[in-house]
This record gives structure tokens, C-alpha cells and sequence, in this order.
């Protein structure tokens, strides 16, 4: 027995010196793909094809929120709102600014959500997809005002909402007005459902901290793509309060099914679909 | 009203004889009753929720709580609320809809708790729901922040028709250590953190977040407790005399517009 105890100890060891060796491997990055979650590498070009999910692990890796688009909804289909809508200082935090400017000019975007109308299987729905690749998808001025007018418009043209959420959380540079835009987005989703609107959310990795804490939790039907990281605290946060190591599937997709806080997991090539069907499930006759 | 730092508030907010809801509730509400439960889980000792008279009026009053001494804080939780204290929050609001009386949310937290528990209960699925509910419940919701409103923990118990703040308060969208440890991977540099985040009941009225300062005594509530909680008696009777006075839908539609108006953005 003690033996045996020995042989895990060792191949547990080993295990752990083979994947110190495989982060160390530098991948190019245009050629080859490595899954953060299984470490396999794949050919680009295939992992592309595959929607950008892992063919070994079925991890969905972050995109951004145009490919999202190009993968969830019909084709040249999608109209913008509020395209150049750009946020202050209002703390005047130090840095804030430059920052923005920086990220503006390297992704494109100008904040950290892209919203509009578009349609899936041609059926019209409203649209917010956020963004990690501008400041942790993190919420504030013009994310909360976005997704409140988002929904304020569906509400006025009677449409479901469908919101693919991303996000470390609120935004700590905008301070109290941040988190006042969890108040607000939960405000504009009330009236939605209110009026007896659907309300879809699709989370993405990762969707947390005031993000989940607002608008992604509070919808009709809670959609996950598989494997992604949804939580209200980080993982390091919880570490550091509990001192001790969590468990590999905690706050994973499927952990959240498995505790009653997500609907269903959807696969990135599936989601359209999806949508689609439910979207007309609730179609007034 | 003093012209103290954010630092030297917390430091007042942290005083060891800062009085906690459990020295307020006795003196600002008779006949106080209070309830226990989430219905679905189980009691948070982190929220204390019942029902009494303000003044000869039946009210409910939603607090988070934390403790005066180890043994309290260890029921307490040290203030930080599971889901099934915000729960319990939604619970008690809803009934207090019911009954038609206002809803009194006195609150004290760092934050809402982190841990296994508390994401396996989903603690960002209760603060979301709170925030939704309250901002629709048919009755008036007045929010004092007596110590530290620490983030999305505090403001499940603040989406509310007005918002007080006591003085030394602070509130915030994360704790000035988080922010600390975030932008300059040191958490010791909190002090400085405090300043950057602009968090005390002057700035937060500049930015159309707090609607009422109340004072507290000399120095800090901790110096008379009987006297601050006379200035949040003073406080509450004219809050509620304001809210009460409005329809329903005037009522929903300003709490709406409060939060609504609040962002900071350009259109270009």
C-alpha cells in the first residue's frame, strides 16, 4: 500500500515536470495554437476552423467581440449603436486616459462592449457582446450606459436581449461610478422583463466579479460556452481568504450547472442555433 | 462637518468602539422583532433583518452587521454577508412590499463574502437579483452607509430611493487594500489607494451618488453613539416623510433615474 501511495506520489511529480517543460516550449505564435487548459497544440489554421475552440479539450478560448459576432449571428447582419461613445475620467485617476488611448489604437474598440441589433436564422434581436481584450472586458461608464440603452431599446421595440458577457468586473479606474452601473444595467433589464421580454445571457470567459453580480445573472435563460471560468470572487482572491489550493472545476461552467446557476452549456458552433430556436419558443402568437 | 481625509475616516470607521447596527437598532426603532432566514438555506448572522416602529410607524430594517468583539464577529462573519444573507435581505423587502411598509437598510460591510461557500451558493446570482428587485419594490428604500460600503456586497442593500451616508463613511467600488494590491501589487499601500479612489460622502455627492451627509458626533460616532443615532433618527424621519409622499410610479420611476443618470461618458 505504501508502495502504491509512493508510485502516485511519483508519477504526480513527473506529471507536473512534463508540463513545466511544455510551458516552456515557445510556440510561433501565427503557426501553432496551445490550449492554456490542456497545453495540446494544435495548427492554427485547424484550430480557426473549429471556431477557436480546443479540438482535444473543448475549451473555448476567448475571441473577440467581432469574431463572436461573425460566429453567432447571421451575416452582415449586425447595426451598431452608439459607435462612438468614449468614457471621461471622472476620478482623474492617474494613467486612465493614456490607457484608453492605447487600447483604442491597438484593438480598435472604444470601450469594452460592442451592442446593436442583428439577427440570428433571421429572427431580430438585441445585441451586446463585451470584450476581454479591452481592460478585462471591465465595466464602467460606457459599458453600463450601452448595455442600459440596449436594453431600454428592446424594451421600446419589443425584442429579446441576448448579452455574450466577458468580464474581470467593474471597473476600478471610474470608482463608485462603476459599480453604480451594476445598479443601472439591472435597472434597464428589470423593465425588459417587465414588459414580458426575453432576456438571454450567453457567458463567456470569464464572466465575473460585477458582472456577474449584475446584468449576466439576472437573465430569462443563463447560457455558458463549456469550461469557461464564471465566478463572483477571483480564484487567488478566495485562496488568499481560505488558504487553501480549490479544486481544478471550480467556477467552471459546469460547476455553476452542476449548482443550479446556469441553464445550459452551448457549444460557440451551436449558439446561433440555439438562439435561434429560443428566440422563436417565445414568440408571441 | 470636519474636512478629514478618506485615510484618517478609516481609521475612524475602524475604531474598535465604532458602534455597529446592534448599538443603533435599539435606540432609533421600538418593538424591533427581528427574523431569521432565507427560506432556501439557511440564517446569515451577517444580515440582521426584522420589523419595528420608526417614530410609531412599522418599518423594515435590513442591516449588515458586524461584531464588537471576536465572539460577535465570529457570528458575524466580520459584516460579510453569504447569498443567503442577501436572501434573507429580498426576502424581508418583499414582504415589507407586501405589508406596504418602508424598507430601512442600515449597512456596514467590507464586501460580500469570498469563499468556496459562497460561490457554490452563488453569491453573484444574490447581489444581481437584489439589485433587480429592490429597484422595482413598491415601496420606499432608504440606505444609510454607517461604516464601510464596500463594493457590490454594500450596494445589494443600496438601490434605494435615497442614500445617506455618516460622515466618516466610505464607499466604494473595491476595498482601498484590492485596489492596492491591483495597481501597485502591494497591498500595504492602502492609505494612499483610499485618497486615489475618491470614496467619502463629499465626493460621492459630487457625483450624484449620496443625497444626505449625516453628522456624526465630535470626533467620530464612537465618541457618543447616543447622539449619532438621534442624527440618523433626525435623517430617516425626513426620508421617509419625502418618499412616503410620492405615488408609486413617481416613486419607481425617480429610485429608476437615480441610477439611471449616474455615468460619465462623451459621444463623439
Amino acid at each position: 500500500m505504501l508502495e502504491d501511495l509512493f508510485s502516485i506520489v511519483k508519477t504526480r511529480f513527473n506529471v507536473e515536470q512534463q508540463t513545466e517543460e511544455k510551458k516552456k516550449n515557445n510556440v510561433p505564435k501565427d503557426l501553432m495554437f496551445k490550449c492554456p487548459r490542456c497545453s495540446n497544440v494544435v495548427f492554427k489554421e485547424d484550430f480557426d476552423k473549429n471556431a477557436k475552440v480546443c479540438p482535444n479539450c473543448n475549451y473555448h478560448s476567448r475571441i473577440s467581440s467581432r469574431e463572436r459576432l461573425e460566429y453567432s449571428v447571421d451575416k452582415d447582419s449586425f447595426e451598431e449603436f452608439d459607435k462612438g461613445m468614449i468614457s471621461k475620467n471622472p476620478l482623474d485617476f492617474a494613467g486612465y486616459e493614456e490607457k484608453q488611448q492605447e487600447l483604442r489604437a491597438k484593438t480598435g474598440l472604444k470601450d469594452a462592449v460592442i451592442t446593436g441589433i442583428a439577427t440570428v436564422h433571421g429572427e431580430k434581436i438585441v445585441v451586446g457582446v463585451m470584450d476581454s481584450n479591452y481592460m478585462m472586458g471591465s465595466m464602467g461608464s460606457v459599458v453600463g450606459e450601452k448595455i442600459s440603452r440596449a436594453f431600454e431599446y428592446a424594451t421600446e421595440n419589443k425584442l429579446p436581449v441576448v448579452m455574450f458577457t466577458c468580464s474581470g468586473g467593474a471597473r476600478m479606474q471610474e470608482g463608485i461610478i462603476s459599480l453604480m452601473q451594476m445598479a443601472k444595467t439591472c435597472a434597464a433589464a428589470e423593465r425588459h422583463s417587465e414588459a414580458g421580454l426575453l432576456y438571454i445571457s450567453v457567458m463567456t470567459d470569464p464572466t465575473t466579479g460585477g458582472v456577474t453580480a449584475s446584468f449576466a445573472s439576472v437573465a430569462d435563460i443563463v447560457i455558458a460556452e463549456p469550461k469557461v471560468l464564471i465566478g463572483f470572487a477571483g480564484r487567488r482572491v478566495i485562496e488568499g481568504t481560505i488558504r487553501q489550493r480549490l479544486p481544478e472545476n471550480f467556477q467552471s461552467a459546469e460547476f455553476l450547472m452542476e449548482h443550479g446557476f446556469v441553464d445550459m452549456i452551448v457549444e460557440r458552433r451551436k449558439i446561433r442555433r440555439t438562439l435561434a430556436h429560443l428566440v422563436r419558443l417565445h414568440k408571441k402568437k | 462637518m470636519n474636512n478629514l481625509t478618506a485615510c484618517e475616516r478609516l481609521d475612524i470607521i475602524r475604531h474598535k468602539n465604532r458602534p455597529t447596527v446592534r448599538d443603533y437598532i435599539p435606540v432609533i426603532f421600538d418593538d424591533f422583532y427581528e427574523m431569521h432566514g432565507d427560506r432556501l438555506y439557511g440564517d446569515d448572522g451577517a444580515v440582521i433583518g426584522g420589523i419595528g416602529y420608526f417614530k410609531g410607524m412599522p418599518v423594515t430594517v435590513i442591516c449588515t452587521v458586524k461584531g464588537r468583539n471576536l465572539e460577535e464577529n465570529k457570528a458575524s462573519n466580520f459584516g460579510m454577508p453569504h447569498p443567503e444573507g442577501y436572501r434573507k435581505a429580498l426576502r424581508l423587502a418583499k414582504q415589507a412590499e407586501k405589508f406596504k411598509r418602508p424598507v430601512i437598510c442600515l449597512v456596514d460591510t467590507s464586501g460580500a463574502f469570498c469563499g468556496i461557500e459562497a460561490e457554490e451558493r452563488g453569491q453573484g446570482e444574490a447581489i444581481a437579483k437584489n439589485l433587480m428587485e429592490f429597484m422595482a419594490l413598491k415601496t420606499p428604500v432608504i440606505t444609510v452607509i454607517l461604516g464601510e460600503g464596500g463594493s457590490g456586497g454594500a450596494l445589494a442593500l443600496a438601490v434605494c430611493d435615497e442614500l445617506a451616508m455618516l460622515e466618516n463613511s466610505l464607499y466604494s467600488v473595491i476595498s482601498p487594500r484590492g485596489c492596492a494590491s491591483i495597481l501597485w501589487k502591494d497591498a500595504t499601500r492602502e492609505r494612499e489607494a483610499c485618497e486615489v479612489l475618491k470614496i467619502t460622502a463629499e465626493d460621492l455627492t459630487k457625483f450624484g451618488v449620496c443625497d444626505y451627509t449625516i453628522e456624526e458626533a465630535e470626533g467620530g460616532a464612537h465618541n457618543d453613539a447616543l447622539t449619532t443615532a438621534d442624527n440618523i433618527s433626525a435623517y430617516l424621519e425626513g426620508a421617509l416623510e419625502r418618499n412616503l409622499k410620492k405615488g408609486l410610479d413617481e416613486l419607481l420611476n425617480e429610485r429608476y433615474t437615480k441610477f439611471r443618470k449616474i455615468g460619465e461618458f462623451e459621444e463623439i
